[in-house]
This record gives C-alpha cells, sequence and structure tokens, in this order.
C-alpha cells in the first residue's frame, strides 16, 4: 500500500485563522461568482450528505459488529462535513436556507452529488470499493482545499481531512485484505471494482462552475486530481490483486443534477418527515 | 471454514494518563486490524492518544490462588514507603 | 428487563465447602474475575444472563435503525446513529465479559439465531412513527438504566466493567429521547398525536420489561445471593412508574392506564398490571416483529461470512509472508 498521510499534521485551521472573512470580500468584488461558488458547495455538501446516508444503512446490519461501529463512525463524519458544507452553502446563497432545508427540501434534479455515491450499497464488498474510490479522491480534493482562497473552505477541508485520512486508511486496507483473501473476496471486489469503475470518472471531469471556482483559488480543477488518484488507486489495487478496469466511459451528471434513478428513492425515505409535515419542528 | 477472529485486549493511555489501560475486548483477523477496530470501538468519545493490542491467549496471569503467597510477603516491608522515614522538619525538600 | 426471566441453576443439596467459601467472598463484595473457581451454576447462569442483554442490545438496534435513514434533521440523523451504533458497542462489551466465562461470541450468535437464547421482548413491537424513537429512548432506555446502574455492582468482575462503561456511554440516551418526545408534544397537532400514539402503545411492554412478578421465585433468590440480580423485578417496575409519570405529565401526555393513581402510604404509584399473556406469547416468537429482527440477523451474520473469512485468509497470509521473510533474512 501506499505511504498514506501523517495524521499528526498540525491543525491548518490555526494556521489559516488570519484570513477570516475571506469569502465575503471575494463575493463583494466578484459577485458574478455566487452562482458557481454555491453550487460548488452544494456538490461537495450533497456528495458527503448522500454517502453517509448510505452508509448508515447498515447501521445493524454489519459483518461483524466491529465493522457495523467502524461504518457508522465514517457515516457521523460524513453527515457532520455535509452540516459545514450545506451551512455555507446556505450563507453564501443569501436566501437564508439552513443546511437542513437544502438537505430535506430540495428535489433529485437541485441535488448535485456524484452519482457513485447514490448508488446502492450492495453487498459489504462494493461498500467498501465504492468507500474507497471516494476515500482517496476525497483525501486529495481535501488536501488542496486547505489551500483554498476562502478561508471557510479551507477551515471545513482542515477539520475534515484529518477524519477521511483515516477513512482512506481504513478503506484502502480492507480493500488490500478483501482482494488479497478468498477466491470468494477476490471475486467480489473484482466485481464492485468493475461495476463502480465508470462512475468514478466524474469526480475528475470539470465544467464550467468549476472552471469558475477554481479561476478565483477556491478548489482546484478537478481534472488537476485525476493524476495522484489514479497513481494512489492503483498502488492500492496492485496490492489487492486486483485489475483495473480498461473501461475509460464515465457516467456523468450527478454534479449537474441528472442523477441515476436511485436518488429519487434515497430523496423519498430521507425527507418523509419534512415533506409530510411542511413546517414542523423536530 | 467457519474461524472465529481471534480476541484481543485493548489497552488505551489518554490524553492526561500516563498509562496505558485496560479498557476491554475485541476481534480481529490480525493486530492490524485490532488496531483499526479499536480506534472505532473504544475512542468514539476521545478516550485515547494512544492504543496497544494484545491477543488474549498470549496473556499470562496470576492464579487466584497465588494471591496470599504472591502479595502479601510486600505488607511487612513498610521500610519500602518514604513514611518510615522520620526526618526532622528542619530538613526542607527530601 | 433486557435480561428477563433468566433461569438460574439453584441446586436443592447442601453447599460444598468450596461453594460456602464462594459465597463468602460475595457477601465480603469481592468480585469474582475469570478463571478464578466459581460454581457451575454461577458460571452458567451467567452465560444465560450477560449472553440475553447482550443479544438485546443488538438486536436491539434494529427497531432504531429502522427510521435512521428517514430522520427528520441532519442534527437528528447525527444523533440517532451515535446511539444505534453505541447499542452495537455495548452488545460488544457484552458479548466480551461473556466470553471469559469460557463461551464464544460465535457460539453465542448461533444460540441466538436457531433461538435458543432470548433477548427483551420490547425489541419485537414496531417502530411506526417518529415518536417512537423518542418513546423508546424515553421509556425503553429509561426502563433499562434501573436495571443497568445497579448491575455496575455485580458480583462478576467483566460484567461490572461493562455495565460501568455502558451506564457512562447511555447518560445521553434516554435524555435525547425525552427530547425528542418535548418536541413532538409542544409540535403540531399531528405531532402531539404521534407522541400520545408512541405513549400509548409503548407504556405497557416497557413496563413488560422487567419482567413477571419472582417474589417468589427460586432463580431470583439465588441470582440475589449470587448479586447478579440486584433487584427484585418489582421493585424497579415501581421505580420505573413512579419517574417516568411525573415526566409523561409535564410532556402533557397521558399515560394509557384508567387505574393509575398516587398511593400516599405507599409512596409511589399504583398501577395495573401488564398483558402478561402478551408478554408470554412475544417471548415463544409470536410478537408482531420477531421474524423480521431474528431475520434481520441471521441474514446480516450470513450475508458477512465471506467478508470475515477473506480477513481471516488474508491474515494467514500476510503471517506466512512474514514468517518466510524473516527466514530469508537468516
Amino acid at each position: 500500500m501506499p505511504s498514506l498521510p501523517d495524521m499528526a499534521t498540525p491543525n491548518v485551521t490555526e494556521l489559516a485563522a488570519g484570513r477570516r472573512g475571506a469569502s465575503r470580500d471575494m463575493l463583494a468584488e466578484v459577485p458574478d461568482l455566487k452562482p458557481a461558488f454555491f453550487e460548488w458547495l452544494c456538490r461537495m455538501g450533497d456528495t458527503t450528505l448522500i454517502l453517509g446516508h448510505r452508509l448508515s444503512e447498515w447501521c445493524g446490519h454489519g459483518p461483524a459488529l466491529e465493522e457495523d461501529i467502524a461504518i457508522a463512525n465514517t457515516a457521523l463524519d460524513l453527515i457532520g462535513h455535509t452540516q459545514m458544507w450545506l451551512n455555507l452553502a446556505g450563507e453564501v446563497e443569501g436566501q437564508g436556507r439552513s443546511a437542513d432545508d437544502l438537505a430535506y427540501l430540495r428535489d433529485a434534479m437541485h441535488f448535485r452529488n456524484a452519482l457513485l455515491v447514490e448508488l446502492p450499497n450492495g453487498d459489504i464488498g462494493r461498500t467498501l470499493m465504492r468507500q474507497f474510490l471516494f476515500d482517496a479522491w476525497h483525501h486529495e480534493m481535501l488536501g488542496r482545499l486547505e489551500g483554498s482562497a476562502v478561508t471557510e473552505v479551507a477551515e471545513i477541508a482542515a477539520k475534515a481531512k484529518k477524519e477521511v485520512a483515516y477513512h482512506l486508511d481504513r478503506s484502502s486496507d480492507l480493500v488490500v485484505r478483501l482482494g488479497d483473501g478468498t477466491e470468494e473476496s477476490h471475486a467480489r471486489m473484482q466485481d464492485a471494482l468493475d461495476i463502480l469503475w465508470p462512475y468514478t470518472g466524474e469526480f475528475c471531469t470539470g465544467d464550467a462552475v468549476d472552471a469558475a471556482v477554481a479561476k478565483a483559488g477556491i478548489a482546484p480543477r478537478p481534472e488537476d486530481l485525476r493524476a495522484p488518484w489514479l497513481a494512489f488507486v492503483g498502488e492500492v489495487l496492485e496490492e489487492a490483486t486486483l485489475d483495473m478496469p480498461q473501461n475509460g466511459h464515465a457516467q456523468k451528471g450527478g454534479r449537474q443534477g441528472r442523477h441515476t434513478e436511485h436518488l429519487g428513492y434515497l430523496l423519498a425515505e430521507m425527507q418523509f418527515l419534512q415533506r409530510a409535515y411542511p413546517g414542523a419542528e423536530w | 471454514m467457519r474461524k472465529e477472529w481471534p480476541l484481543w485486549e485493548v489497552f488505551i493511555r489518554s490524553a492526561h494518563g500516563l498509562n496505558h489501560r485496560h479498557v476491554g475486548s475485541l476481534h480481529a483477523s490480525d493486530a492490524e486490524t485490532a488496531i483499526r477496530n479499536a480506534r472505532d470501538v473504544y475512542t468514539r468519545r476521545k478516550e485515547g492518544v494512544s492504543i496497544w493490542v494484545v491477543k488474549s491467549a498470549d496473556i499470562t496471569a496470576t492464579a487466584p490462588s497465588e494471591k496470599g503467597p504472591l502479595f502479601d510477603p510486600a505488607e511487612d516491608k513498610v521500610y519500602r514507603h518514604p513514611t518510615f522515614y522520620d526526618i526532622p522538619d528542619d530538613v526542607e525538600h527530601m | 428487563m433486557y435480561a428477563q426471566m433468566v433461569k438460574s441453576e439453584p441446586t436443592d443439596r447442601d453447599p460444598t465447602p468450596e461453594e460456602q467459601a464462594f459465597q463468602a467472598r460475595i457477601d465480603a463484595g469481592e468480585k469474582i474475575e475469570p478463571k478464578e473457581w466459581m460454581p457451575e451454576g454461577y458460571r452458567k447462569t451467567l452465560v444465560r444472563q450477560i449472553g440475553q442483554h447482550a443479544h438485546s442490545e443488538i438486536v436491539g438496534q434494529l427497531p432504531e435503525g429502522n427510521w435512521i435513514t428517514r430522520a427528520p434533521t441532519l442534527e437528528r440523523k447525527a444523533i440517532l446513529l451515535a446511539k444505534v451504533q453505541d447499542e452495537a458497542g455495548h452488545g460488544l462489551y457484552l458479548y466480551s465479559a461473556a466470553e471469559t466465562l469460557g463461551i464464544s461470541r460465535d457460539e453465542m450468535f448461533e444460540q441466538l439465531h436457531s433461538g435458543k437464547a432470548k433477548y427483551s421482548s420490547i425489541f419485537n413491537y414496531p417502530t411506526l412513527t417518529w415518536a417512537d424513537i423518542g418513546a423508546i429512548g424515553w421509556l425503553v432506555d429509561g426502563a433499562a438504566i434501573m436495571n443497568q446502574v445497579p448491575l455496575q455492582r455485580t458480583s462478576y468482575g467483566p460484567y461490572a466493567r461493562a455495565m460501568v462503561r455502558i451506564c457512562k456511554e447511555e447518560s445521553f440516551h434516554q435524555r435525547q429521547g425525552y427530547h425528542i418526545m418535548m418536541k413532538m408534544a409542544r409540535g403540531t397537532d399531528a405531532q402531539r398525536e404521534m407522541a400520545q400514539d408512541a405513549l400509548n402503545r409503548f407504556w405497557f411492554p416497557s413496563l413488560m420489561m422487567f419482567g413477571p412478578s419472582d417474589k417468589d421465585s427460586v432463580h431470583s433468590k439465588q441470582s440475589m445471593a449470587w448479586k447478579i440480580k440486584i433487584n427484585t423485578n418489582d421493585e424497579l417496575r415501581q421505580r420505573f412508574v413512579n419517574e417516568t409519570v411525573p415526566q409523561a405529565e409535564f410532556l402533557g401526555l397521558t399515560v394509557p392506564d384508567p387505574d393509575l393513581a398516587w398511593n400516599e402510604e405507599k409512596g409511589g404509584y399504583d398501577f395495573s398490571e401488564p398483558d402478561w399473556d402478551e408478554f408470554y406469547e412475544v417471548l415463544k416468537g409470536n410478537g408482531p416483529c420477531n421474524r423480521e429482527r431474528l431475520g434481520a440477523r441471521v441474514t446480516a451474520w450470513e450475508d458477512g461470512a465471506w467478508f470475515r473469512e477473506g480477513l481471516t485468509a488474508y491474515a494467514e497470509k500476510a503471517a506466512t509472508r512474514r514468517a518466510a521473510s524473516a527466514t530469508a533474512a537468516e
């Protein structure tokens, strides 16, 4: 396995603390940026929300108590990230929408998560493979975001990155172990990889929104993450004795609001109470 | 091949603790996995900064029947404790 | 309780000198530790009781887990997930305690899956609305705490230590449930209706958690002498009613018992007995959700077999590789 990030790196939040309020200054200077910035924040927050939701479905059904507990920890971290990203999205949008409003009162066409995370869990192997492919991207992304021109983004990234370093450590370790475990576990992991692979391309494919936030120094260009992501994933898969799929076709659209059929059902379940009892407090 | 993962004993040192303390046990396929599982199971509330794991089967313990012979002899070695020695108050810092 | 109607293993012959010495240690408040001599009845009763308690924790994940994906806010989702995750942890601590008595976790799972081992009757009731999540935290965790707090002083060391950890972690569980009930009871008409309905459905099953009256039970007498049971079922049930009724009043909800009345003389409430026929039916497997609950556990276990075996196989391969490279280095 490639060497993993050092989880004891000093808190970048403290380093960034001198730059408070940068987003407001920036939006005052470049008002055109607001819609793209908002959309980009939703992409981050919706992706962690939907993946956290999917992982939470495992609670009580894990293959071993230890794994049940570990998956819930990852889910809890991702829900925490969601609150930070969507809160900031609501602030940037300036329409008074809270993180909960965004999570519970938008329909599928307004969700901006990547398709990979809305796919059903499948068996535990597919869940872990999805987690690994996502974590490898997530960790790289957050590392870049620590240097964001917007303080709030850098702060969220710094906090999240510590947690995600552990997610990646765990998921890559399990991919190696299950890939190089029994014949059955190997076959299941290869199968999971083949099914999920086409959904990874979307993470490293930019559009006008990405270009705008990259130009403003808020976030990296998605394309720039591809090489390091691929290198890391390749090393882990090799150690796991798994073959990297040759299928280069990417399933895309989630980040622009064009989803799989699965998201509608997920939202119907997740949003049920807020939709059935509008305005109630819980 | 229904083989159970071995049992591990988990020891954790808290942020303000000097020693690792036994906190409980768990199952894992090997030591590295046991460490990760211990992190997820036993530090959910910021309990620790360092984890040790030991295979339960590798622990050798004193037998309860030996309690008397093993530990009672220490009882009358009072000279091992600082309070045994009377030092005049005039001698400071000792 | 989480361990209802645990059969103890009493004997009718005179105690042997070993048994007398053992009882003297317990009476002196000493903790019994693994591998120390203990009567076989003590060991068996403990395995049964801790096992039931552990099974209840992990089956207990299911009714609440049913609402994790429908929790109404991000914060509620995180809280509920953390709570249900805690229950998995508590199951794990308890299985570990039982394992010190010479039974493996897998053996205990087999007993659960085959129906040989029992778990608390309460988890065979369905969670139908979000208010049920409040009611479970408030009533079910509240009833469990009644039993678990005294069990921190139980005579078996590993069990007592597991209970200490569990009680510490559970302190937020009942509060989060009551907090949900407060929001609902003070919310819209629809929310109040859900809250009252949840109380109506969970009140008597919560009282059943303590088990039928055991004041004349030989099993209970033996377990109490061994200090693996600290209070009688009736004592705990009375204490629970005394504490819970004012909490219901504070919420403005009505306890579904027309005969509930304060009894000045005994300093506690008089209340109706739950329907014990229903209780026995649920224990026999005829509760509303027995099949689903056990089915979910069995499925999780069977579907997870390849995962557990895969990790075992990797660990063996890695150990072999390490040994080979160590030999090569020599």
